[in-house]
């Protein structure tokens, strides 16, 4: 059988030499199809004595499997090396940037705003607003300001021809809240706020955040721990609060609010001006004459009532330096507000 | 307020440093806003007299002087001021002496003559501002004294923010009772001894509208000589308290203003003709005031008169007719006392604020008047000489202002504060303000001191009791809030959603102002009338907004200026219409490249299509996308061919379109933005629909590209296919819009996917062929459509 060695020979050296999946598939259907010359010699076994059949058919076999071991161990080697070719010609560079839109962002002063909002609805306030366009009772009068009350020159106010004005504050709504009907309340307003001032520290427009609550026994503790709270909340930090005696027309006792430095933790830094103290609030008990323009009587309920700039939270908590940036639309500072 | 610590050393002395009685001081109600010191670093200046001043002999306006330091012999200084003359008592530098900035004082010679030193100005000293020649002290000032020590510069002065209730506290005196109550130290009032009058001359004083003056004191005084020098300590205390020297007579009156908070006016008694009246202005009567203006009066102003007419605004500023000046030497003093209303408002209606009105607007001691006459008489004979006559009170003692009296009821301090106070404490802190307290069965009836006119209702008494004991001291205390379960309306699309919905589609949100520049308004919406403001801060934001495209087409401007040419902007705010609503809105603009510049794509400038797909994904958030609509039509601003009228169920809720060529080039845009704006009440309403069943059954697709003329909508395409489709119609897609080759100019093939469905069985082809025939159909029908292959 000096033949079928050759053909063994001659088959595994073809195998071996198959470059691709489609020419060892044509070395499989040569040696091993129905007209293969394995096959032939299966086929010419019958030639053979009966006493050498079992031998020589075994021979036949032992070439085919070893031919067809060679064939699998070839065919997995090429498709490993077909499939590590396909993933090296997909190769791509996934350094690349993203393709399509990229993200914008929400305003500073609308992120600062839904925050403080997020904070209050979750100790069970409301969020109310109010007309921009305000008349002297809601803006003034029911505010106990009387006209050429001092403090009007604090509120250098835009007026229309036919008297009526741009709110000076939110706290009108205040007085609308107190109109619709009877207390318990708890509420901001937070909402857009003009004053004829422009400069590098005023904005004719700004935005406040105005608080009131009244129930029967509302206190002034009960306004240092809303405030407190909040702040710490706001600014995600330990600050400590002080509140100063102060003027206000509509509330009595009144006070300014300062909180520790958020910069420098009350150690004096240029933002702090060196004191250690940051200007935050304006807050108090509401006047009498407040809720009697409301028409809510003052021996059965007391509230607190406080106001905030949402531009100057909005400044520390980012970090902005200049009010007016917040107005200028400029992209280069918009885009650094993407997160939410 | 400017409060000097050496003169408030005289009322009350804590024996607090400065930072900490201005830091108590805060804490009380007065806030710190700065701490200066009274005079700039130097040393080396004494006082000095000049014993003679010759002229130097090679420079006309030097002169030589000798001049004695009290001790061995006298220097010789070499001089340019033209008052350095024998006899006068100046300041000094001596050589070694450094001034302030640095400048240190040597011997040396000027023009060939030596000089030991050098006689100071008060500019150089660092004490005043512009002030030519040499100082002019006292003529019995201490030769050889120091002169930090003769003028007490050593000195701070704290300038604290007075609140408009506390018109009291606008004075020495008022800080003055303020830190004895917080200190515990008695307060010292200076003399205000009544001047016995050595003269009868008086002069008529008529209060002709007593509830505005209820109270004038008048005094004459005779023989004053306007034209000395005020000593300069008490130029000194004017110039600490932030008032400059004028001549002795008017220096006193201020002077008696800073300390006691009482203003008053002197008047040259010569100019005055007949009588003082005090009474209204009538309308049209002018007055000249003291600083050259000359005002017209309305009949609410009040004024001081005499016969020839108003020779003052009352509580304001005196006129310049009867001021006076250095000849006068007949004076008529006036201390009034006007009620705070009749004054208010009045200085800021002339664009005034004086030291008298900002005063008499807050109140001023109705009791002050005498005390502060006998003051200012004093110290007018001390530094101007002068003979005076009897004070003439004219007085309605009907119309003072009542000294009232305020019940405090216990309970209330500690329902207000969350502060239990004991009796003790609560009678403690209103006496330590001069309040008289007297204990009854429900609390306390409490009695403020004439200078507390504020104290008024129970409420104010317990603010002073909260302000004695400390804000500090009232603790912080939750509120325990009733369990109410509020509902969470969903009937609106909410804010932060739809604000994040378009920054995630490259939106930045902007905020602008509400008034807008009237020319561009008008120039974009000439048909919308706008509010406009009386007192705008600039002509060009004048105009209450009617859109919010103004503020965001001038973005647009600003940011290519800047280089930003992709700008994609979206704004939330209300609109001011003319019948005085206002109107929440949504707006949003798109300009430049479709994506940011990148390796791959969008590079194709943003057009109507581009915004219209972000504002149906807003549209989209109400969950009923299908009922709003685009209806071509046209608006001023925007590009004819390229607007539409946004519709929900027929009704109009906004705009969208191109910016009209021509507002494009009006503006200066490098391209035509694409705007809209929606109302957002109207068009964020959320509809929750009814669930659908999804078909579990195959769906069939067939695609159809049919040529139109170009004219006809693709709405009128999906409405015919719509119509036609005997409901087995779930989706038509719209996949490819195609002009040129093949199709004839002036129409367009339009390639339509059409998905159908059944919902309980799977559909055969002949019911689709059916179906897609009867659409085919129609659409030649309706639309003369020809189908390609």
């Amino acid at each position: 059988m000096g033949d079928l060695a050759t053909l063994s020979r001659q088959a595994l050296d073809e195998v071996a030499a198959s470059s691709t999946l489609a020419a060892l598939e044509e070395v499989r259907v040569r040696w091993l199809g129905k007209k293969g010359p394995l096959t032939e010699q299966l086929k010419a076994l019958g030639t053979l004595p009966a006493a050498e059949r079992p031998g020589a058919g075994a021979l036949i076999n032992e070439v085919k499997q070893r031919v067809q071991q060679a064939l699998e161990l070839r065919r997995e080697l090429l498709s490993q090396a077909a499939v590590e070719a396909e993933l090296a010609a997909g190769r791509i560079d996934v350094s690349l940037p993203g393709r399509g839109e990229s993200r914008g962002g929400l305003h500073p002063v609308t992120r600062a705003r839904l925050r403080i909002e997020s904070i209050f609805r979750e100790s069970g306030f409301t969020v109310a607003t109010g007309p921009e366009i305000e008349d002297d009772f809601h803006n003034f009068e029911a505010l106990n300001i009387p006209s050429n009350h001092p403090a009007r020159a604090m509120h250098d106010t835009f007026y229309f021809p036919d008297g009526k004005l741009l709110r000076t504050h939110t706290s009108p709504v205040q007085i609308r809240e107190l109109l619709k009907g009877e207390p318990p309340l708890a509420l901001i307003a937070p909402g857009r706020v003009y004053r004829c001032d422009y400069d590098i520290t005023h904005s004719p427009m700004f935005h406040q955040v105005e608080g009131l609550v009244v129930d029967r026994n509302v206190s002034f503790a009960n306004l240092k721990a809303a405030l407190s709270g909040f702040l710490q909340a706001f600014f995600e930090q330990d600050l400590r609060m002080r509140l100063r005696p102060s003027y206000f027309p509509f509330t009595e006792p009144s006070a300014e609010v300062d909180m520790s430095c958020v910069f420098c933790g009350g150690a004096g830094c240029r933002v702090c001006k060196h004191t250690g103290w940051l200007e935050i609030a304006g807050c108090g008990m509401v006047h009498p004459n407040v809720f009697r323009a409301a028409g809510v009587d003052p021996e059965r309920w007391t509230g607190y009532a406080f106001g905030m700039g949402i531009e100057r939270l909005a400044m520390l908590r980012y970090g902005v330096n200049d009010l007016r940036l917040f107005f200028e639309s400029d992209l280069r500072f918009l885009r650094q507000f993407g997160a939410l | 307020m400017k409060i000097s610590l050496e003169w408030l050393r005289e009322f009350v002395d804590p024996g607090l440093a400065p930072r900490e009685l201005g830091d108590r001081l805060t804490m009380a109600g007065f806030e710190l806003e700065s701490i200066t010191a009274a005079a700039p670093d130097f040393s080396g200046v004494q006082v000095v007299e000049i014993l003679e001043a010759a002229p130097h002999p090679q420079a006309d306006r030097l002169r030589v002087c000798r001049v004695s330091t009290g001790q061995g012999e006298p220097l010789q200084i070499v001089c340019g001021a033209p008052n350095a003359r024998a006899g006068l008592r100046t300041a000094l530098a001596t050589v070694g002496a450094q001034l302030p900035g640095g400048l240190a004082i040597k011997a040396a010679k000027l023009r060939g003559v030596d000089s030991a030193g050098m006689l100071c100005s008060a500019r150089e000293l660092g004490l005043a501002e512009g002030q030519d020649g040499i100082v002019e002290l006292a003529a019995d000032a201490p030769v050889g004294q120091s002169l930090r020590d003769y003028l007490r510069l050593d000195d701070t002065i704290l300038e604290l923010a007075v609140t408009p209730n506390r018109g009291d506290a606008m004075s020495l005196l008022g800080i003055a009772r303020e830190v004895a109550a917080l200190s515990g130290v008695p307060l010292r009032l200076p003399s205000t001894a009544p001047v016995s009058p050595e003269s009868s001359a008086c002069f008529p004083v008529r209060l002709d509208a007593a509830t505005a003056c209820p109270r004038f004191f008048g005094r004459v005084i005779e023989g004053v000589d306007n034209s000395r020098k005020t000593p300069a300590w008490m130029q000194e205390r004017l110039r600490r308290g932030g008032v400059r020297s004028i001549s002795p007579v008017v220096d006193v009156t201020n002077y008696v203003l800073l300390e006691l908070g009482q203003p008053m006016h002197a008047y040259d008694l010569d100019r005055l003709v007949d009588g003082i009246h005090v009474r209204h202005a009538q309308g049209g009567e002018h007055c000249e005031l003291l600083d050259g203006r000359s005002v017209e009066l309305q009949s609410d102003v009040l004024v001081i008169a005499d016969a020839q007419g108003p020779v003052a605004l009352a509580g304001v500023m005196g006129g310049a007719r009867t001021a006076v000046s250095d000849p006068t030497s007949r004076l008529f003093l006036e201390v009034a006392w006007f009620q705070p209303d009749a004054i208010a408002g009045r200085a800021r209606r002339y664009g005034l604020t004086t030291d008298a009105s900002q005063r008499f607007e807050r109140g001023v001691d109705s009791e002050g008047g005498a005390r502060a006459m006998e003051r200012a008489t004093a110290l007018l004979l001390q530094v101007a000489g002068g003979v005076a006559g009897p004070v003439t009170e004219v007085a309605q003692p009907s119309q003072f202002p009542q000294l009232r009296t305020v019940q405090l009821r216990r309970g209330e301090v500690g329902r207000l504060l969350g502060l239990e106070l004991g009796d003790e404490t609560i009678e403690t802190s209103l006496q330590s303000l001069g309040m008289q307290v007297t204990r009854t069965d429900e609390g306390f009836t409490v009695t403020p001191p004439s200078c507390r006119f504020d104290i008024a209702i129970e409420r104010d008494l317990i603010e002073e009791i909260a302000r004695r004991v400390g804000y500090e001291a009232i603790p912080a205390i939750h509120a325990r809030a009733a369990q109410a379960i509020a509902r969470v309306p969903t009937s609106q699309v909410d804010e932060t959603r739809f604000l994040d919905l378009m920054a995630a589609r490259g939106y930045h949100e902007a905020v602008h102002f509400s008034f807008v520049d009237p020319v561009l308004q008008e120039r974009l919406f000439p048909a919308n009338a706008a509010r406009v403001l009386a007192n705008p801060i600039s002509s060009d934001l004048a105009a209450m907004r009617v859109s919010l495209w103004p503020g965001l087409l001038r973005a647009l401007g600003e940011n290519q200026r800047r280089q930003q040419d992709r700008v994609r902007l979206v704004e939330h705010g209300v609109v001011f219409l003319p019948d005085g609503s206002e109107v929440d809105r949504v707006a949003a603009l798109c300009a430049g490249r479709r994506w940011p510049e990148q390796w791959s794509g969008g590079a194709e400038p943003s057009d109507f299509h581009d915004l219209r797909g972000d504002i149906e994904a807003l549209l989209a958030t109400t969950g009923d996308l299908d009922a709003f609509s685009f209806e071509p039509a046209s608006l001023h601003c925007l590009h004819p061919g390229r607007s539409a009228r946004i519709l929900r169920s027929g009704q109009p809720i906004g705009w969208i379109g191109e910016l009209h060529p021509e507002q494009t080039r009006a503006l200066d845009l490098n391209h035509a933005p694409v705007l809209a704006e929606l109302d957002v009440q109207a068009a964020l309403e959320v509809r929750y629909l009814p669930f659908s069943e999804v078909s579990r059954f195959p769906q069939v697709r067939r695609d159809l590209a049919l040529v139109v003329d170009e004219q006809v909508p693709f709405s009128v395409i999906r409405e015919r296919v719509t119509f036609a489709s005997s409901g087995l119609l779930r989706g038509l897609r719209l996949f490819d819009v195609y002009r040129g080759t093949g199709v004839e100019p002036g129409r367009k093939s339009v390639a339509l996917a059409l998905i159908f469905q059944e919902k309980d069985r799977t559909l055969v082809d002949e019911e689709t062929d059916k179906v897609v025939a009867a659409i085919r159909a129609e659409l030649s029908a309706s639309l003369n459509a020809r189908f390609r292959e």
